[in-house]
């Protein structure tokens, strides 16, 4: 399918998907529905990084707390709209991945995985003694009761923002893995050596997927202080985000862009499932435990289980 | 003011800091520097190791550092196990960049999950006769919860040291990330010897773990603030040099003493990030890289 039918296609499954929601008419199915659109867009961030080139981005919370609280920052500034938020979240979290990028990822992959996974510890630092957006004791953000645009119920309003993003994450990462910047990206992932004798501007396409990865992790981040009311470190650094960015795609599959859409429906609305009526605790348990079962069993994940016994019929 | 009795506190503690990150830092040392495995759950290890001597103190009145000796062995063999699933599931099949980091990731998560389900998230700490007392020379302060993990973890070290430079089995593993095929014609197996280093590696988590909670009050995810600290260490030092180590060690050490006492305790996290950015930056090599 080319991309403009696909995106008229995702358009219309977004509508039903809203459409469905609001006939349901409780204010839970948003909240729910938020965190698994959230979900999404994170998993999707972090696979065209991940999944693409093959280099590991532990720092998802990192760079969804950027954006996080990039809105407090503004927010307490002046209101502004929430697209407007989206857009310098994606704008801050992108310069953050180009950053630590362009520092680290000339060396071997490893090196960019630590690199990410102490920025978010320092980003938390860096937070902590802050106290123009709340520093430890973390900043209330008060949520309008409805939007200015469309007269919705905030929550609803959110739950679309996220819908948006959520589409537009896919869309793009299904675009870059149909162009010539996703062959590029898989001759990274492939054989860098081999791409770099060959005359592919490794490092150039590795810095632009950080910087759109890093992006799309910020968007995601920006609605949040309205979505939860009272931004705490705790919960704009939770190392869930990382662990739950990794596995979505690992168990849907890394290659394209189906995987981590897949992975982040599936464990989005298991995890709300086990969260309601068993504990949070056992919710993460459960993620970290399909994560190693999944990347020892099925290194290419359902997408690729699918494959295998579609060919073999 | 400036003074000096502050400055020269700040660097005794650097030091005795410092001679604790090396515990810390050492299985890393082995398991990333030599074998080249990025072992990134290696804190939530310790973290471990800190709860089992928290159990075997606070149930039997065991001494801390002396459950983390007692618990080598099976901390060995669970290095031993990890290490058997990361060969013949990534290693042999050389998917070991994603899906390795994948994997320790996840091993990172269940350990600490399941520390939460099991203890809770409140903080622990342990008792021994020496945690309370403090030695004082001149002007300088040593307390002795400082003083023991150090002066325990430069002994491991030197143990390890001679241990990788002395026996048939350490010059192996020293060997084994150069040459392979060298290896194997000397008549050793290479996957039995990265299976007996990683599991070294992660047997010093034990005793690393009982420092740890000797030293301050331990709560699951305590061990995460650790990972940046481990690999600036490492590389900082020079990777699968130990005396490089060491250094790199004793540099952080000091370093984040001197943060905490002149700008305050809160920023000491941000230092090892920063450290390692430079170190990546203009010598990734390390200070005594190979």
């Amino acid at each position: 399918m080319r991309t403009p039918p696909f995106i008229l296609l995702g358009a219309v499954i977004a509508a039903l998907v809203f459409a469905g929601a609001r006939l349901v008419g409780n204010d839970y199915v948003f909240f729910a529905g938020y965190t698994v659109l959230q979900f999404v867009v994170l998993a999707t961030a972090w696979n065209i990084l991940g999944g693409y080139t093959g280099y590991v981005n532990f720092g998802t919370a990192a760079f969804f707390a950027l954006g996080a609280y990039s809105s407090v920052f503004f927010h307490k500034f002046y209101p502004l709209p929430i697209p407007v938020l989206v857009a310098i979240g994606a704008a801050v979290a992108g310069l953050v991945g180009l950053g630590t990028g362009y520092l680290t990822l000339r060396l071997r992959g490893a090196f960019f995985s630590i690199a990410t996974l102490a920025l978010a510890v320092v980003l938390q630092t860096l937070v902590v003694n802050w106290n123009y957006v709340g520093g430890s004791r973390g900043a209330y953000v008060i949520r309008p009761a409805e939007d200015s645009v469309l007269h919705l119920p905030y929550i609803q309003y959110l739950f679309l923002v996220m819908l948006v993003l959520a589409l537009s994450a896919v869309v793009i990462a299904r675009t870059i893995e149909r162009s010539k910047l996703g062959y590029g990206f898989a001759t990274i992932r492939d054989d860098e050596l081999a791409a770099e004798a060959s005359g592919v501007p490794t490092l150039k396409l590795k810095l632009i997927a950080t910087v759109i990865s890093g992006a799309l992790m910020g968007m995601a981040g920006a609605p949040f202080p309205y979505y939860i009311g009272y931004l705490q470190l705790a919960s704009a650094f939770a190392l869930e985000y990382a662990v739950n960015a990794i596995a979505m795609p690992m168990i849907g599959g890394t290659t394209t862009w189906l995987g981590p859409l897949i992975g982040a429906i599936l464990l989005g609305t298991l995890q709300q499932i086990v969260t309601v009526t068993i504990s949070s605790a056992v919710n993460l348990l459960i993620v970290g435990v399909l994560l190693v079962a999944f990347v020892i069993i099925a290194p290419n994940g359902l997408v690729g289980l699918w494959q295998r016994l579609f060919s073999k019929r | 003011m400036f003074s000096y009795d502050l400055l020269l506190n700040a660097v005794t503690a650097g030091l005795l800091l410092g001679g604790f990150y090396a515990a810390v830092t050492v299985g890393v040392s082995i398991s990333f520097g030599i074998l080249d495995i990025v072992n990134i759950a290696h804190p939530a290890f310790i973290i471990l190791g800190s709860y089992i001597a928290y159990f075997f103190s606070a149930q039997f009145g065991l001494d801390p550092i002396l459950t983390s000796i007692i618990a080598q062995p099976a901390f060995y063999a669970l290095g031993a196990v990890i290490y058997q699933v990361y060969h013949l599931s990534f290693e042999k099949r050389g998917q070991d960049t994603l899906r390795g980091l994948a994997f320790f990731f996840g091993i990172l998560f269940i350990t600490e999950v399941s520390l939460i389900l099991v203890f809770g998230v409140d903080y622990r700490y342990v008792q021994a006769g020496y945690i309370e007392t403090s030695w004082h020379i001149g002007v300088v302060d040593l307390p002795l919860r400082m003083l023991v993990p150090c002066l325990m973890s430069l002994a491991m070290l030197a143990a390890l040291q001679l241990f990788l430079t002395r026996t048939f089995t350490g010059r192996a593993i020293m060997a084994v990330s150069q040459d392979q095929l060298a290896l194997q014609l000397m008549a050793a197996d290479p996957i039995r010897i990265k299976r007996i280093a990683f599991a070294i590696s992660i047997a010093t988590a034990s005793l690393a773990g009982a420092f740890l909670i000797v030293i301050q009050p331990v709560e699951p995810s305590i061990g995460r603030e650790y990972i940046g600290r481990v690999f600036a260490i490492c590389v900082l030092g020079g990777l699968g040099s130990l005396p490089g180590m060491l250094l790199g060690a004793m540099l952080l050490g000091i370093i984040e003493s001197f943060t905490a006492t002149f700008y305050g305790p809160s920023w000491a996290p941000a230092v090892s990030f920063g450290l390692l950015l430079l170190t990546l930056a203009f010598r990734p090599a390390g200070l005594m890289g190979r």
